[in-house]
């Protein structure tokens, strides 16, 4: 079991609300998964810069010169924005994947979480609304965003096996339920050159995704693909620059309601996690189809 | 009219409350206000009252309902009366899978459409929905009547021992050893009093008919394809 939560704002107003209102639902969700959580935050996009969200188990040291280091590294402007164990790198967009390899050398126990001109992804052991508070999530402004709290079946319970995975380039993936197939992909994957750091099944997922975008699949495509390809149980929402995505497996055990109105769509593993968003009384309130993609985008 | 409020009444104490009702009872009307989603509201009642919950409901809602009436005005999440054993449980809205999962009677309404596994194994509830219902509905129903006035999804009725199905839309597949039956004049008068018990208008000469065929009811070497 987990919990999913996404916020999609059509109404600019309500973007200084963002992070309040998924932390909001995020921590409604404490009960079906208290073992990790996280969010990913899309805000802020300078189509210029690329943000890189890095995470580190040793911060302080890790994070201590690490703007100045890199900048060097890449002969670059690199500015840095640190919230406790995560923090976000802003450089020149063209620079993202000599910083990566960069990294690798400089910080090798530092974690890339994303990239990308507008997503932030911020993840942690421990209860939604202590990993929410670590990160102060709730003062957030952004687009849309995702958050997940996760009750672990298939890996350990680490900041490596929390959700959301990232994808690709802006964007990120979460998931309830359980893969069967995972370790049969994760080798066909990582023999077709896609990078998996996990013993996670839903990373799997993501780098699915990933590759099936990298061999030319739009967004949509590549859900599509996970009906044919993933065997087992799955609520997938999926996260991308200007919007968010919503399949559910054939079967469509794990539960899924979405809610829709003239400010926002929002998608809840329960109804219990969209009841305090504005208007919801008057919302059009559904539950997602099986085997369906569902598409939002600004 | 008995109000419980669960922003201020918790959910163990409403239900301990609306349990505690016997069959004398003169608290007949009692409303729960602000259910926000929470689970198992109105659970394990058995008394004839009536329970109106203004909102709508999370996980298992009048499950086991005995005797009473529950009206939901918002829809409901998954296994909303589960196991009923007789009363009235009616939701305004949408319920969510397996809604009236292993029910033994009484009636379950449901105005909005319903997700997969509706009724599944029903052991003699009535369930009507008014709108469509979803994939593997009435799974292994052994008693009872499932009526649709919508569509039904895939593999209706998949394993099915005796409970009737009607829907009036169309079927997007039949699941293993169910198929269409013939509508004979009594079918249509069970099919008149469901629709007339859960107030809802619609003709029982527009439904068609299915339920099981009896071939898997024992293990027949000859069938072991159809496993």
């Amino acid at each position: 079991m987990c919990g999913i939560v996404g916020l999609f704002l059509k109404d600019k107003s309500l973007e200084p609300r963002l992070g309040q209102l998924l932390t909001e639902m995020l921590v409604t969700m404490t009960d079906r998964g208290p073992d990790s959580a996280g969010i990913a935050i899309y805000r802020g996009g300078d189509a210029a810069l690329s943000k890189l969200t890095v995470q580190s188990d040793q911060a302080d040291a890790d994070f201590a010169t690490l703007a100045a280091d890199l900048g060097a590294e890449i002969g670059a402007d690199v500015s840095m924005r640190r919230a406790d164990s995560h923090a976000v790198l802003s450089l020149p967009a063209d620079k993202a994947q000599d910083a990566r390899a960069a990294l690798a050398t400089l910080r090798p126990g530092l974690r890339i979480m994303s990239d990308g001109a507008n997503v932030e992804i911020y993840k942690s052991v421990g209860l939604p609304k202590d990993v929410a508070a670590r990160f102060d999530l709730a003062a957030m402004s952004g687009t849309h965003g995702i958050g997940h709290t996760r009750m672990a079946t298939e890996s350990a319970v680490t900041t490596q096996g929390a959700h959301p995975f990232s994808t690709g380039s802006d964007q990120c993936l979460v998931h309830n339920g359980s893969l069967s197939n995972h370790n049969n992909w994760r080798r066909k994957l990582k023999r077709e050159g896609v990078r998996i750091e996990s013993q996670n099944d839903t990373e799997v997922g993501a780098a699915y995704l990933t590759w099936k975008m990298q061999k030319g699949a739009s967004l949509g495509e590549a859900l599509e693909g996970t009906l044919q390809d993933l065997d087992g149980f799955f609520t997938f929402v999926v996260g991308t620059k200007d919007g968010f995505g919503v399949v559910r497996d054939p079967i469509a055990c794990k539960p899924a309601v979405m809610a829709e109105t003239d400010q926002y769509v929002a998608f809840g593993s329960e109804y219990r996690a969209l009841v305090n968003l504005p208007g919801i009384e008057a919302a059009r309130v559904w539950e997602p189809e099986p085997a369906t993609v569902y598409f939002w985008s600004h | 009219m008995q109000t419980l409020d669960l922003a201020t009444t918790s959910l163990r104490e409403m239900n301990a409350t609306l349990q505690a009702q016997k069959d004398q009872t003169n608290a007949t009307q009692w409303s729960i206000e602000n259910p926000r989603g929470a689970h198992a509201i109105a659970v394990g009642l058995d008394a004839p009252i009536e329970v109106t919950v203004r909102g709508s409901t999370g996980y298992y809602c009048a499950g086991m309902n005995k005797q009473a009436t529950v009206h939901v005005t918002g829809s409901a999440g998954p296994g909303v009366a589960e196991n009923m054993m007789s009363g009235t449980v009616i939701i305004e809205g949408d319920a969510s899978q397996y809604a009236g999962a292993t029910g033994r009677g009484g009636l379950l309404v449901i105005k909005g459409n319903a997700a997969s596994r509706c009724g599944i194994s029903m052991k003699g509830i009535d369930i009507v929905v008014q709108g469509n219902i979803g994939h593997m509905s009435a799974f292994m129903g052994q008693a009872g009547n499932l009526v649709v006035c919508g569509d039904a999804g895939d593999a209706l009725g998949d394993s099915l021992y005796e409970a009737r199905l009607f829907v009036r839309g169309s079927v997007k597949s039949l699941g293993a050893d169910c198929i269409e039956k013939e509508m004979r004049p009594e079918h249509l008068e069970i099919l008149r009093a469901l629709l007339e018990r859960a107030g809802i208008d619609a003709k029982p000469e527009e439904f068609r008919r299915y339920g099981s065929a009896r071939k898997l009811y024992n293990f027949d070497i000859d069938n072991a394809a159809a496993y």
